[in-house]
């Protein structure tokens, strides 16, 4: 008797030896995205693109398996972000947070990174201060001034002295104009006129008969993606306010595929800025739009290329730190780390944590009888200005 | 300085006639029928991804695509009717509000499930583009034809309602349902009639606005707003009330925008205020 208790004893302790090793094994990737409401669509793509680096690169990174875990925050609500955010660490021990589409989610868990000593990566958030939140996080997607403080400054230098701002009313609009305004001004540029329209505006008509009453010599728009690029394109177009007789400058959410599906022929000439356009002449772009579009029926966009740059830096501070997870380790392998992307070369800025790449400009031109973004100027190594500034 | 405000007017009144082609359908079924739809918005959704998918996949020309979205979203709103709407008509309103707005739910997820849940685009054919410069103010075409489609609707309502046999019966059975069927009016299917018809016009109006303001599964929510604004203004029932709230709500919107952005999207809110404070059934409502 004495002896099988010893043997179940020595048997048990044996399983859970090699089940607790187990779980050393594996890290765990808490990732928090919007995959329903308003922004589903954005949660979707930023998920493709998660869902393609690891069909490719396998779960296996640092001689850890990786354990993905994904949680839905359904749309703009930090608090959720939060409560999600300490589930997964708490409950579900995870080692690091991904993720994070939305600014006001990201600001949230970036205290909880900060509190728990997580890693962080942000794969989309583009407001400057997010970085600041916590010494453990990183970011892979772009910022709302690295693009436009570098847009305005190229504005300038390429021959528009005067330009009239639209901006969408709320956090990233008002960035972006401020961004804009300053790189502009700062090159030598006047700011004829600003607008700001409110947050999911369905009427432009307003808006765009101010522009033309100041009849500038440029326009320059910030929307965000979905429905109102092509609205507020249309109504331009509608008065007959077009690049032939008008500069249009935009980020490039206003000349996205679908919204340029849209807008038809009016739209050839706008010029725009972006980090990324699935059109991008590289090696690296090609073999990645094809894998892409053959994994998920559809073209990546910004979404999908800041997550799967993620997942590479992931997996390469992991191989970096040889599998160990703590948020010190994990940042310190992530800082200073420089990688080809399929937008182009990226890296980590060692001081501020975020991603220096190149802007690229672009004019939206028809190409084999469909409209495109061709890139025909860059900024290369544009790094976030406001960083570090001090207010 | 003239031309600038009666740019603003037209721009402001054919803003005002999309708002009225969306809720238009809502003041039918909620005034005539005291059944608070919430999925109204949803129809509209419903037509206006009937018109896409008809003009991108069948290649139809978009002003064929327009019964056609109104017919789908009218026997839509049958099949729900018949099977979940007529449970809730002696249930209270925040009941029929609940459930309504579950629908929403329920509508949105099946549109980003079936449709994807990227923006659609909308091309409508380029006799409906552009615009023409009378005496310094801009027409879009595209928004006189929306004006003209308003118009002809709201003659069509109002002398279907006022001179028709089927009008009659329907004031009648919203006037006093037992004495309707005592007379021998056929209260159920003048209802379940009513309710198609107006959201088919819900139907229509989402056909008809995708152009202006674009298409994605969250339509039903975002509009829903819009269209209760203009139907609580407007008065429950009065399609007249609704023209007039729609109008008014419009043009200052648009004007609010052109003379004072700042304001922004708060003058529309601010005028609803004003007015139900003053009128709390509305401009023409009965209750």
């Amino acid at each position: 008797m004495l002896k099988l208790r010893v043997a179940l004893s020595c048997a048990a302790a044996l399983l859970l030896g090699v089940a607790g090793a187990q779980a050393e094994d594996t890290v765990k990737i808490g990732i928090i995205a919007p995959y329903s409401g308003q922004f589903a669509d954005t949660g979707v793509q930023m998920d493709n693109g998660i869902k393609l680096f690891t069909q490719q690169h396998g779960d296996k990174a640092g001689g850890k398996k990786i354990e993905l875990i994904r949680k839905d925050v359904g749309g703009i609500a930090p608090d959720v972000a939060k409560r999600l955010a300490q589930e997964l660490i708490v409950r579900d021990k995870v080692d690091l947070l991904a993720g994070f589409m939305l600014t006001p989610n990201a600001m949230a868990a970036g205290d909880v990174s900060a509190q728990a000593k997580k890693f962080m990566v942000v794969m989309n958030a583009a407001t400057s201060v997010i970085i600041d939140k916590s010494p453990y996080m990183v970011r892979t997607s772009v910022t709302t001034p690295q693009i436009n403080e570098n847009y305005g400054a190229w504005v300038f230098k390429h021959g528009t002295k005067k330009v009239y701002t639209m901006v969408s009313d709320y956090g990233p609009g008002q960035d972006a104009e401020q961004a804009f305004h300053r790189g502009f001004k700062a090159a030598g540029g006047e700011i004829v006129g600003a607008d700001r329209f409110p947050v999911a505006n369905p009427d432009f008509s307003a808006f765009v008969q101010r522009a033309k009453n100041a009849n500038p010599e440029a326009i320059y728009i910030w929307v965000p993606g979905g429905t109102q690029p092509a609205a507020i394109a249309k109504a331009l177009a509608e008065r007959g306010i077009n690049p032939s007789n008008t500069k249009i400058f935009g980020q490039g959410e206003l000349t996205l595929p679908e919204a340029l599906k849209s807008m038809g022929d009016s739209a050839i000439g706008i010029i725009t800025a972006f980090h990324y356009d699935y059109n991008h002449q590289s090696a690296t772009n090609k073999e990645f739009v094809g894998a892409f579009e053959k994994m998920h029926n559809r073209i990546p966009d910004i979404y999908s290329v800041g997550a799967y740059d993620g997942m590479h830096l992931i997996y390469a501070a992991l191989d970096k730190t040889k599998g160990k997870t703590d948020g010190e380790a994990l940042v310190n392998a992530a800082k200073g780390m420089a990688w080809e992307s399929p937008r182009g070369p990226i890296s980590i800025d060692p001081q501020t944590r975020d991603i220096v790449q190149t802007i690229y400009i672009r004019k939206v031109d028809k190409v084999n009888g469909q409209l495109v973004n061709v890139e025909f100027d860059k900024v290369e190594k544009a790094k976030d200005p406001t960083h570090g500034m001090k207010k | 300085m003239i031309s600038q405000i009666m740019g603003v007017l037209f721009d402001g009144f054919a803003y005002g006639m999309l708002l009225f082609l969306l809720s238009v359908g809502l003041s039918v079924t909620l005034g005539l029928m005291n059944f608070t739809n919430l999925a109204h918005g949803s129809f509209a959704m419903l037509g206006g991804y009937v018109t896409v998918t008809l003009m991108r996949d069948a290649g139809w020309p978009f002003l064929l695509t327009l019964p056609v979205a109104f017919v789908a979203a009218a026997v839509a709103s049958v099949a729900f009717e018949r099977t979940l709407f007529r449970r809730l008509y002696r249930a209270t309103e925040l009941n029929q509000v609940l459930f309504t707005i579950g629908l929403v739910f329920v509508m949105a997820a099946a549109a980003a499930y079936v449709f994807g849940t990227v923006a659609q685009p909308v091309r409508v054919p380029d006799y409906l583009n552009g615009s023409f410069r009378i005496g310094g103010i801009n027409f879009a075409v595209y928004r006189l034809f929306l004006i003209g489609m308003a118009l002809v609707i709201t003659v069509l309502l109002v002398i279907g309602l006022e001179m028709t046999r089927f009008g009659a019966q329907v004031r009648a059975a919203v006037d006093n349902q037992r004495m309707a069927k005592g007379l021998g009016i056929d209260v159920d299917t003048v209802f379940a009639v009513t309710f198609a018809l107006g959201s088919g016009l819900a139907g229509l109006g989402g056909a008809l606005a995708i152009e202006i303001v674009g298409l994605d599964p969250s339509f039903g929510f975002q509009y829903l707003v819009y269209v209760l604004i203009v139907v609580a203004v407007g008065g429950l029932g009065s399609i007249g009330g609704s023209f007039l709230a729609a109008t008014l709500l419009g043009v200052s919107d648009v004007a609010g925008k052109f003379y004072v952005p700042q304001l922004g999207a708060f003058l529309i809110y601010a005028i609803m205020v004003g007015l139900l404070f003053f009128r709390p059934a509305g401009l023409f409502g009965k209750r």
